[in-house]
């Protein structure tokens, strides 16, 4: 079985004069688990919602595997939808629920009671097959879900937040089994969620979603290590921004001058020109402490104002030239005073230039 | 100790319901219980004659005992009324009891020992006898089968009464039949309207929860009043069928069987419309998208999800408003024909009209029972039902 592209042609979506989804190009490859990840608002369920065919496009073209969808009905479009509270059918039992779109398929009974037990069996809760959802924990009940959706082999499953209403622990253990999942069956997956963490564990690529519109798409280290802009940068991690004017800017090495004069090394996308105004990323992982100015890569004076320890690092808040700055600390690593003035150091690798 | 107080205290506060209660609800019923089956008329004056016919076995003309106590009781009955309701139901056993009383009274009264036989030759016939074996008992079925047209002949067996004689059955029937169709109409227009008002938002619910519940508290006198003016011929509804040439003459909407359906859909609807909104209201709203996902077209996705979820719902609604249907009595009495009337107003006309008390109890038990018959249903359905959803 061979798993479906999908394609947003110049997709908009307007809820009167709402603009909810504008212009938005998207090229989903078969078998790909992509996920959209943007703040509460940006118009992420609203695509899910166009693709699964619950609401209409406005204007542009969704495609699935090279035909176009846009008129077709939701009960035709052979999609399996995982939703946030699940919508599980509450009078039927387990088996019945995961038996629903196979019923509806027409299939034989013997084929249907293997295959509903096959898909229970995936999820690991073949032996609560005779209870009722009302009976299953959040977590159980969106295994349910997960098994609904896919028992019929659809051609794409889509997720909105599916993992929202489950506790921290579940959360993660529940994106693993799905990952598994997906990589066990191939089935293309197009997975919403607001959560970054959750879109950089399990996506082979994130569209990171604002305002309506796709602000960079790429695999989790293309976003995370070289976001394409201001928004993703601040969106997806933690990071120092440092606004300066580009000085040189040559293929792959760039330069720019702070506002205090200091000069600092870098990488950067192709297009920035010569005198205009950048910010420069660091991320607090990427950036060390020392106590005298390092030899080597950049380096910027600041003072220690608090040190915090977060179990698996320590995080220490610096006061810059040009405002606040914050380093991880591996928790081997000497710890500074507070008060004490440092030197930040960073290698040109770890140091990302945008445009702001 | 405390307990006791505190038991005493709770029952000093629930006194005001209990009496409430008792003299309000299980008084009057129990009252119209016992009208059903007394039957004290006969008993009453004739307390000797109860005793002594109790023994005989209906064959022939009793023998002289029987004659004496009877002589003998009517000698002393000086309660013109109670001997008046006594001729009364007499007459209505065996017909022509009238006119033998009215010869024999005086002629007993004059002298106890006047031969019957001779008096008036009726009293050889035991058909006469036997009417008041029958109707001496102080307790009596006769009642409870006249609402079903059965009837005990002389020998005490059960018959169906002689056709056209009772109507009872039929207007039962009737009953039954109307608020069927008044309930298939009321669920016909409630349930899609519930599903209407359960999935739109805002001021629009607002809007057609107020469409319903308005009549709801407008009088029901009103109401029906203005369906009156409605249906009428020269009314709003056939003057607009006219006027855009429907039709040529006015049609007949009123003081028929249409007129009373349409008025009683009307007024029951909100009990239609508002246990299925409730219901559905607390059905997820992405329960549908969700089947619609899995492959369901909206109609089997109708069927397979909402409706099962909204059983309950239409269950409530289907069995009150049948079970207020059955008794109405304002809508047909004023919209229908004088063939549309329903079990109420025939009980009225018992109890007001011919004063027959114990034929308007008998009615009212049966009413009642077909309303518990349907209430334990409900009960058992939706404890089933209960039972299936937890
Ligand atoms: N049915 C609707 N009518 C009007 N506005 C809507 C509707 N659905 C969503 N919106 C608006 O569209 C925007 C995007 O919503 P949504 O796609 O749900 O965002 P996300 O899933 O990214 O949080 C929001 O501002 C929301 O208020
Ligand atoms: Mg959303």
């Amino acid at each position: 079985m061979s798993h479906s592209g999908i394609r947003f042609d110049n997709v908009s979506k307007a809820y009167g004069n709402l603009r909810v989804v504008e212009g938005l190009d998207l090229d989903i490859a078969g078998g790909e688990f992509v996920s959209l990840l943007g703040p509460s608002g940006s118009g992420k369920t609203t695509l899910l919602m166009m693709l699964a065919g619950f609401e209409d496009v406005t204007s542009g073209r969704i495609l699935v595997d090279g035909a176009l969808v846009n008129d077709i009905p939701t009960y035709r479009r052979d999609m399996g939808v995982v939703f946030q509270n699940y919508a599980l059918f509450p009078h039927l039992d387990i088996a019945r629920n995961v038996a629903f779109p196979l019923e509806m398929r027409g299939m034989g009974r013997a084929d249907i009671r293997q295959r509903v037990d096959r898909a229970l069996e995936m999820v690991q809760l073949l032996h609560l097959r005779d209870r009722r959802p009302s009976q299953l924990s959040g977590g159980q009940q969106q295994r349910v879900a997960l098994a609904r959706a896919l028992v019929f082999e659809p051609r794409v499953v889509l997720m909105d937040e599916p993992l929202g209403a489950l506790d921290k622990q579940l959360r993660e253990q529940m994106q693993l089994d799905i990952r598994a999942i997906h990589r066990r069956l191939g089935v293309t997956i197009v997975f919403v969620t607001h959560d970054q963490q959750e879109a950089l564990t399990m996506s082979d690529r994130i569209a990171v979603f604002d305002k309506g519109r796709i602000q960079q798409i790429g695999t989790p280290r293309e976003v995370y290590d070289r976001p394409a802009n201001r928004f993703v940068a601040e969106f997806i991690g933690e990071t120092n921004l440092l606004a300066g004017t580009v000085e040189t800017a040559e293929n792959g090495g760039t330069a720019v001058s702070l506002s205090d004069g200091t000069r600092i090394e870098g990488r950067s996308p192709a297009g920035l020109a010569r005198g205009s105004a950048a910010l420069a990323s660091i991320r607090p992982e990427r950036a060390r402490l020392h106590a005298a100015r390092p030899a080597e890569g950049n380096a910027l004076p600041a003072q220690v104002t608090d040190i915090l320890y977060q179990g698996s690092h320590i995080r220490v808040d610096l006061k810059g030239a040009d405002g606040q700055l914050t380093v991880h600390l591996d928790r081997s690593a000497g710890e500074p005073a507070v008060g004490a003035p440092v030197w930040l150091g960073f290698a040109p690798d770890d140091c990302w230039i945008i445009s702001p | 100790m405390t307990g006791r107080r505190n038991r005493r205290r709770a029952a000093l506060l629930i006194a005001p319901l209990a009496l409430f209660l008792g003299v309000f609800f299980f008084w009057p019923l129990a009252t119209m219980l016992a009208q059903s089956v007394s039957d004290p008329a006969v008993g009453r004056v004739l307390p000797l004659t109860s005793a002594a016919i109790a023994d005989w076995d209906g064959q022939g003309v009793p023998p002289p005992e029987i004659q004496r106590a009877f002589a003998t009781d009517l000698h002393e009955a000086t309660d013109d009324l109670a001997v008046g309701d006594m001729v009364r139901r007499l007459n209505s056993a065996q017909s022509g009891f009238r006119s033998l009383m009215n010869k024999t009274l005086p002629a007993v009264r004059e002298d106890v020992d006047v031969d019957l036989a001779s008096l008036d030759r009726k009293w050889s016939n035991p058909a006469y006898w036997q009417a008041i074996r029958g109707a001496v008992s102080p307790l009596t079925d006769r009642n409870l089968l006249a609402t079903m047209d059965l009837e005990r002949n002389a020998g005490g067996e059960i018959n169906r009464m002689p056709a056209g004689s009772s109507a009872n059955g039929a207007i039962i029937l009737r009953t039954l039949v109307v608020s069927a169709i008044v309930t298939l109409c009321c669920l016909l227009i409630g349930l899609p309207y519930a599903m209407i008002a359960a999935s739109v938002t805002g001021w629009r619910r607002a809007v057609l929860l107020g469409a319903v519940l308005l009549p709801l508290w407008t009088s029901l006198l009103v109401r029906t009043a203005a369906w009156f003016i409605l249906l009428q011929d020269s009314g709003l509804i056939n003057g607009m069928l006219t006027g855009l040439g429907i039709v040529d003459q006015p049609v007949q909407l009123i003081f028929n069987r249409l007129g009373v359906v349409i008025a009683m859909t009307h007024v029951l609807l909100p009990f239609m419309v508002l246990p299925i909104y409730s219901v559905l209201a607390t059905i997820p709203a992405n329960l549908m998208p969700a089947a619609a996902s899995l492959g369901a077209r909206p109609l089997r996705a109708f069927w397979r999800v909402l409706l099962p979820l909204a059983l309950r719902g239409i269950l409530s609604g289907v069995l009150l408003v049948f079970m207020t249907a059955i008794g109405y009595y304002i809508t047909p009495a004023l919209v229908g024909g004088a063939n549309d009337q329903m079990i109420s107003a025939v009980i009225t006309q018992y109890a007001t009209g011919s004063a027959n008390w114990g034929m308007a109890a008998a009615l009212g038990v049966v009413l009642l029972a077909l309303t518990l018959v349907l209430y334990a249903c409900y009960g058992w359905l939706s404890r089933e039902d209960a039972v299936r959803l937890s």
